[in-house]
């Protein structure tokens, strides 16, 4: 008796699990990022810039120990600071004094290195114009559904940040590589932060939708550095990516803080500059981002010994959700559409923007597309390029209306007769 | 009893303890200590891979177990026949240190033969050293026509094959490259345990960079399997050379064991190794007299290497027993005294000599070492085109005298697209020093062709001596026999000689450097000088002057506005 009560129990645990288990494969099936890609860069050589070095390493590894692989992280260091002669302890990077910390490990990958850094190899790895026989580890293979995480540390000024001392990247270029990875899709959002002096000037230029930026200063500000060590003999680390790296290392896999807490690192009193960020362009609430969206590389994995029909789910979620994601999608795209129309001083007449849907029977649901607060109309057929197009694609109506015309002539015929 | 046997290593003497057959797939590791005669200590590892498979002749070859797949598909995609690549940091003292087991340059080098179905063999070139950039972190995509060349006789190759055809030959240097630990994660990646079991637990970036001298390498080849060479099968073996300096560990005594050089100890051989063995020298100290090794060691083995017949104490990592009661192997070498050290037979030396940003001369030294016995040197030079060398002014002298070298092979340079290619071969005479002078011009480059730190200066790749030096013992030239690794990386044709290969500094040359600011200088001077002269000329042509009253004062202003007021026209 006792087990029987035990078993049933049991089995209506794991009938409730199973129903739980298919809830969340079908998660699987909605929209949001697939993968997470990283491009660190630092763009300063020379020994007494060691600190920019440290920078960058600190948020590699930040981002590997959240999850990101070395094949999803591109790593430019323009020089040598662990292996050169002036290193007191070599093959060390350290972000704090007193050699606490050493960022640099024992397991980097460093992709780009030396005089390979320029800000045409940069701009190339962003677009993904690379000559063919660039290997893997050089490209950044992101998708529509990646998460792009970029950080630029270096010498910068208003409007341009300085490549090896050599050369400069200016924020129109940065706006305007960031336009090509969206129109090619290489992007789902991509978060930018750049620890330079005057680094807000770099992101003022922006133009395309789902980037976020943050920046260690304002314009007009210089971006400072946090401590010297005494055995080493130069600045460790930035004052912005130091309370960064402290901010992150609280921040484990499975932890749900989002952009809104990003913001607050380093406030005026202990960075000296006034660090900025941008939201405008970025689609979602920055409330809604978590950390590990762009930082980290969360699977959603459910570990289960059901077994879930994958076909049946699919067809399910396409019935019941279909039209409305599309609708969704569409609502999202028209968004976009209508920010670039305003960007680019063209207005877009909503009154005589109509909309229609083409299908079967099932699509004869109540359905609403919304842009700007207006409701935009819904029409059953509606003539395009001289074709009159209806929402069963039967083609009645075009029939009709070339019937229409052809009456008209043969009627003028008629009266000469 | 000298009995002189023939040229080729096929027929050989008797064949002790010989393996008909190697299994197919097979892995080997093993470490060699050297204690030098100046306190520091040269440890040498090696891991051979040896796999029974066909790369060639469109075999696709899928299952990979302990032959790392990267570099599989890299040898079946280009067709290579044997592949060379070494990463080193700091400059091998053969004066001080004698001779490596596997010498190498400072920087990258990359040495590959391609197998004689390949038709493009110069963009087959650039696109492996693309893929090899990826593999190993490193900038090897700089390695383009500038820097490569095609060496007629030196670098042959050291695998099966009798090739003559030094058109699938290319040899390129970047002496400029840096080696740390993103060149050794990759390296260490392709171990079939990893860095996690064996000896390559010892491998830790924060004391292997710490040293004097640190060498990575990757050797792929093919090698015969037996003696009749019926089967052939691909060997690779990574080799890792450091030498840990007396002094940088902060103490001076002369001490040295695992825990110090590595700060790890050994707890286990890798499981997917065959063999896996620590060899420590132990020639200089015959009876202990010299330092002592503990925990002590039973095995002895002894092997002919560089010239010499070396006595070996073995510690094997297969047994259990070796790792004592406390399951961890930690060895120890004390110095009791010291004494000299046998100078080396063949060591090399390159300067450049000369004032200003004009000219230079590049100065080669060889010495020969050995009392009584001349050898023939072959001498590799690769200059970049920027040292425009005068090949009028080469000279060859020994001893004062003038010494004409029996073979020369020049290539000269072309801007832009090829470097000098000078290759000689010279007849060393008995305790002397050849010196080999060439005088150079000093280019301008374009100003894009700087790199950001110009005034650092230019490298130039170190000179590659190769020679077949005499021994003092007889070489075993049975390749086939179970040899310990470090013995048999060099095939040895003859009894009486082994193959050395020398390399010398490379060069630091600064090149007539432009003063970057001054396009910005001059626009600023030459706009200023402009408006000034403009706006001046401007003024006088059109200004014209027009006299202005002074204003009257208080009381005319106030008496101007009564009369205003009255209608009556101002004072």
């Amino acid at each position: 008796m006792k087990i029987l009560t035990f078993f049933s129990l049991f089995s209506t645990f794991l009938s409730a699990n199973s129903i739980n288990v298919e809830e969340n494969a079908g998660q699987f099936f909605s929209s949001g990022h697939t993968n997470n890609w990283a491009v660190l860069v630092c763009t300063s050589r020379f020994w007494f810039n060691y600190r920019h070095v440290a920078n960058t390493l600190s948020v590699y590894r930040s981002v590997k120990r959240l999850g990101i692989p070395d094949s999803h992280i591109v790593l430019m260091l323009a020089d040598d600071m662990a292996c050169n002669h002036r290193n007191p302890k070599p093959a060390t990077v350290f972000s704090h004094k007193n050699m606490e910390l050493n960022v640099y490990g024992d397991d980097v990958e460093v992709d780009y290195r030396g005089y390979e850094v320029t800000v045409e190899n940069f701009l190339r790895v962003l677009t993904g114009r690379l000559p063919p026989s660039t290997p893997r580890s050089k490209r950044l293979l992101s998708d529509d559904r990646s998460n792009i995480l970029i950080y630029l540390t270096g010498h910068g000024g208003n409007g341009f940040l300085k490549f090896q001392d050599s050369e400069e990247i200016s924020n129109v270029e940065l706006a305007d590589a960031f336009e090509q990875m969206w129109q090619k899709r290489r992007y789902n959002e991509l978060l930018f932060i750049i620890d330079t002096c005057q680094g807000a000037s770099m992101y003022e230029r922006f133009y395309s939708p789902n980037l976020m930026a943050l920046a260690s200063s304002q314009v007009g500000e210089d971006s400072l550095s946090h401590q010297p060590d005494l055995a080493i003999g130069v600045h460790l680390m930035d004052r912005y990516t130091f309370y960064l790296l402290e901010f992150l290392e609280d921040i484990h896999p499975a932890s749900k803080a989002n952009m809104k807490d990003l913001f607050k690192v380093c406030p005026k009193s202990q960075c000296v500059s006034t660090p900025g960020h941008r939201t405008d362009l970025f689609l979602r609430d920055p409330g809604s981002a978590l950390i590990t969206d762009f930082f980290g590389s969360v699977r959603k994995v459910e570990i289960t010994m059901e077994t879930i029909n994958l076909t049946d789910l699919i067809k399910e979620a396409e019935q019941k959700d279909n039209v409305q994601q599309m609708l969704e999608m569409v609502t999202n795209e028209m968004n976009i559409l209508k920010l670039w129309f305003d960007s680019n001083k063209l207005s877009l007449n909503l009154n005589k923007t109509k909309f229609m849907i083409f299908g079967n029977h099932t699509t004869n649901i109540d359905v609403k597309i919304v842009i700007d607060n207006k409701t935009i109309e819904r029409v059953y057929e509606s003539k395009f390029l001289g074709v009159v197009l209806d929402h069963k694609l039967c083609w009645k109506p075009h029939i009709k209306y070339l019937c229409m015309k052809m009456a008209r002539s043969i009627g003028i015929l008629s009266k000469t007769r | 009893m000298a009995i002189t046997m023939p040229l080729s290593s096929i027929i050989h003497k008797q064949p002790q303890k010989q393996r008909d057959k190697w299994p197919s797939n097979d892995f080997q590791e093993e470490l060699v200590i050297r204690p030098l005669h100046s306190g520091d200590i040269y440890a040498s590892f090696q891991f051979r891979t040896l796999w029974e498979t066909d790369f060639m002749r469109g075999n696709k070859v899928s299952h990979y177990r302990l032959f790392p797949k990267s570099l599989g598909q890299v040898i079946s995609k280009f067709s290579v026949r044997e592949l060379h690549i070494s990463f080193t940091q700091g400059y091998w003292r053969t004066m001080q240190w004698g001779q490596p087991f596997l010498p190498s340059p400072p920087g990258a080098e990359l040495w590959v033969w391609f197998q004689d179905s390949v038709t493009d063999v110069d963009g087959t070139w650039k696109e492996l050293t693309n893929v090899l950039s990826g593999i190993f972190c490193a900038s090897l995509n700089f390695i383009d026509s500038t820097n490569t060349v095609q060496p007629s006789a030196s670098f042959k190759p050291l695998g099966i094959g009798n090739v003559t055809d030094h058109s699938f030959l290319r040899y390129a240097t970047l002496p400029r490259e840096i080696v740390c630990t993103e060149n050794l994660t990759p390296w260490k990646k392709l171990l079939p345990c990893g860095s996690k079991a064996g000896l390559a637990v010892l491998l830790k970036s924060e004391k292997l960079f710490h040293s004097s001298f640190h060498s990575q390498a990757v050797h792929i080849r093919p090698v015969c399997q037996d003696w009749q060479c019926k089967t052939t099968s691909w060997e690779l073996r990574q080799t890792l050379n450091v030498v840990f300096d007396l002094h940088t560990p902060g103490q001076g005594k002369r001490e040295w064991s695992l825990f110090k050089m590595f700060s790890r100890t050994l707890t286990e051989a890798c499981p997917l190794a065959s063999s896996s063995k620590i060899y420590i020298d132990i020639t200089d100290n015959p009876q202990g007299e010299q330092f002592e090794v503990s925990p002590a060691t039973p095995l002895l083995s002894q092997a002919m290497v560089l010239g010499d017949r070396r006595t070996f104490s073995v510690y094997d990592l297969t047994q259990q027993i070796t790792f004592g009661t406390v399951r961890s192997l930690n060895l120890l070498i004390r110095w009791k005294s010291s004494e000299d050290m046998l100078r080396p037979l063949l060591h090399g030396e390159r300067y450049v000599a000369g004032y200003g940003l004009q000219t230079g001369e590049i100065h080669t030294l060889m010495y020969n070492n050995h009392p009584y016995r001349s050898f023939p040197v072959l001498l590799l030079d690769s200059v970049p085109w920027y040292l425009r060398l005068y090949i009028h002014t080469l000279t060859v002298a020994s001893k004062g005298k003038d010494n004409k070298p029996s073979y020369i092979h020049y290539q000269p340079s072309k801007d832009r697209v090829r470097p000098h290619l000078l290759e000689m071969l010279v007849q060393l005479p008995p305790n002397s020093v050849t010196e080999v002078t060439v005088q150079f011009e000093r280019a301008l480059l374009k100003w894009t062709e700087y790199t950001p730190d110009p005034n650092h200066g230019f490298y130039v790749g170190s000179s590659v001596i190769s020679s077949l030096v005499p021994s003092i013992v007889a070489m075993d030239t049975n390749s086939t026999r179970e040899q310990p690794l470090f013995s048999s990386f060099f095939p040895c044709k003859e009894e009486s000689s082994y193959f050395v290969r020398v390399y010398t500094e490379p060069l630091l040359v600064n090149l007539p450097t432009p003063d970057f600011s001054m396009p910005y200088n001059v626009i600023c001077l030459t706009c200023t000088v402009v408006a000034v002269g403009y706006g001046s000329l401007y003024n006088l042509l059109t200004r014209s002057f027009q006299i202005d009253e002074p204003s009257p004062g208080l009381a005319k202003r106030i008496a101007n506005i009564i009369r205003k007021m009255r209608g009556v026209p101002p004072l």
